[in-house]
């Protein structure tokens, strides 16, 4: 059983079901892809595993546990980290501000993360005390990860993290997110740039009409040629 | 020589009935749009019952201030109300979370649109209106004791020797001074301490906020407890400058509004600034310049009327007027708030 486990997760946003016995799982130190074409119900997956989604079945297991009872908030305070599509940073706040935002629940000290995040983004030192919103796109996905890393996660779920940014900055970004893997993080991506994703990825999920259609690793995947003709642009 | 002195004269006459009104009424109006302001960034709705809540504020401050009175207890040259206004505070922060835990958490459950919550504050106002004319009648009260000038015109005239007189009340400078205070400890609050910044969190991007671990129902607890406290001073220091009218207070509702929009909503510093453009506007517009233009006009040129914009009568149509001219060239406000 891996560490993360959405089992056969059905429902949706009250209206008709959106994703239908869709599994996703992810173990720790592991970056895994969700991709597939528009309404695929990607990031529906992802939220049913946040518990932003009323389940119809299906459930949600972190660690052995059964969690898919809890509220999202409560899945935050046992270790899960999310990183929205949009509207992921606070836009009025500093960056400092957003970081420590992130670290809300801890009472702990929390400089040592703080400079964690600042050694990953060294570019968020430098602008620590600016406005998240005057930041450059780029930037604001740094804080945004940044932000989602001061609960000193287990699990780090990305909705998108490269939507809108140059493919320099995507390139820079995968790096950043192959080194958090390195320190024994769980992560979750849901990404559009599906062949640069499944390349960084260990292991895939291809997901249609809300469906599991493929699951192997990322290499596997790349390979494989059906999903190349089909999602991969050939 | 001569010219100088009507210079002078023209000055003390514009600082006396123009800007130090216009400084204390526009701190009153600041304080009030701060309240609102803040329930608009973390509620998210217009809460009418605002002007109400000034009322009661004051309210409960005139019948600590008797109280107090009666047994003696004064705070010298000060104001008793002054003594008596933690005391409302508290009381009044007590109504605000009992109101919004039995009728606005009822519509935050439900996720009720923003425009349910603006029709039940509408509904709460009337409620209190309700409440402060039974509980203290309609008449109009004055509440203020201790020293009531620093300043007085007949003296200021017999030390400077000018024609005009000069007279600043006590008041007025309380009203000045507190709501500097008020302000400076709300921007500390909001800037450097863990819960002001969840306040700011929450009202910047309130998915993210929850995704963060903020406790929406303390925010919202603070929000209401900082919001009565506003109110109260707001409302006293209004009562104690003028005198106490329930009636007052609901018409304050459209300048605190307007003052709160023109600096764009959900943006405290903006507020403060829509307060003093609004007093000044509203002051300005209805004061009459005969006398002042008399002074530097040069020769014996009188103008024939009083050279006044719009008589006194019509000072909440200065309100309204700015509000209409922000919503038609900067709907943002000064500050870039949210649009409404």
């Amino acid at each position: 059983m891996s560490y993360l486990t959405g089992e056969k997760l059905t429902g949706g946003y009250g209206g008709p079901d959106i994703i239908r016995e869709c599994t996703v799982s992810v173990d720790q130190g592991e970056i895994v892809v969700v991709v597939g074409p528009n309404g695929a119900g990607k990031s529906t997956a992802m939220k049913a595993l946040l518990g932003m989604l009323d389940l119809r079945e299906g459930r949600v297991l972190l660690d052995d546990q059964d969690i898919s009872a809890l509220s999202p908030q409560q899945r935050v305070a046992k270790g899960m980290a999310f990183v929205p599509q949009n509207q992921n940073v606070f836009v009025t706040m500093t960056v400092e501000e957003n970081l420590e935002m992130g670290a809300y629940l801890r009472r702990d000290d929390i400089t040592e993360t703080m400079e964690q995040v600042f050694e990953l983004f060294p570019v968020l030192k430098t602008k620590r005390r600016q406005i998240a919103g005057e930041l450059s796109g780029g930037q604001r996905q740094q804080v945004a990860v940044g932000r989602a890393l001061m609960t000193k996660p287990t699990v780090l779920m990305l909705d998108e993290p490269t939507a809108g940014v140059s493919p320099i900055v995507m390139d820079e970004l995968f790096d950043r997110i192959i080194e958090i893997k390195r320190t024994g993080i769980a992560i979750l991506m849901v990404e559009q740039n599906a062949r640069q994703a499944l390349n960084i990825a260990d292991r895939g999920f291809v997901l249609v009409t809300g469906e599991n259609r493929f699951t192997d690793t990322g290499e596997a995947l790349l390979a494989n040629e059906e999903v190349r003709k089909s999602f991969l642009g050939g | 020589m001569e010219y100088s002195t009507d210079l002078l004269n023209a000055l003390v006459l514009i600082s006396n009935y123009v800007l130090i009104p216009a400084i204390s009424y526009g701190s009153q109006l600041a304080l009030g749009a701060v309240g609102v302001t803040l329930v608009f960034g973390i509620l998210r709705f217009a809460n009418f019952a605002h002007g109400e809540m000034m009322a009661f504020g004051c309210m409960a401050t005139i019948f600590i201030t008797w109280w107090f009175q009666s047994m003696g207890i004064s705070s010298g040259v000060f104001p008793t109300a002054l003594l008596a206004l933690p005391f409302a505070i508290l009381i009044t922060a007590l109504l605000a979370v009992a109101i919004d835990r039995s009728i606005f958490s009822f519509y935050r459950i439900h996720k009720s649109r923003p425009v349910t919550f603006v029709v039940a504050s509408v509904g709460v106002m009337f409620m209190l209106n309700g409440l402060v004319r039974i509980l203290i009648g309609t008449d109009e009260i004055i509440f203020r004791d201790g020293q009531k000038f620093l300043i007085k015109a007949g003296v200021f005239k017999k030390m400077t020797g000018l024609s005009e007189g000069l007279a600043l009340k006590q008041t007025q400078v309380l009203t000045f001074v507190l709501a500097v205070i008020a302000v400076l400890a709300l921007f500390w609050f909001l800037q450097r301490t863990r819960t002001g910044k969840a306040m700011r969190a929450f009202s910047d991007n309130e998915d993210l906020a929850l995704l963060s671990g903020i406790n929406p129902e303390r925010v919202v607890l603070v929000t209401w407890i900082i919001a009565a406290s506003l109110a109260t001073l707001a409302g006293v220091l209004y009562g104690l400058d003028k005198s106490f009218k329930p009636m007052v207070y609901f018409h304050l509702l459209l300048p605190i509004f307007a003052a709160a929009i023109v600096g764009g909503i959900g943006q405290p510093l903006g507020a403060i600034l829509g307060g003093y453009i609004v007093a000044f506007s509203e002051i300005t517009a209805t004061y009459a310049f005969k006398k002042f233009i008399k002074y530097l006009a040069p020769g014996d040129f009188v103008p024939d009327g009083l050279a006044q914009l719009l008589t006194t009568e019509y000072k909440f149509a200065v309100s309204f007027f700015i509000l209409v001219l922000v919503l038609l060239v900067r709907p943002t406000g000064i500050l870039r708030g949210r649009v409404l």
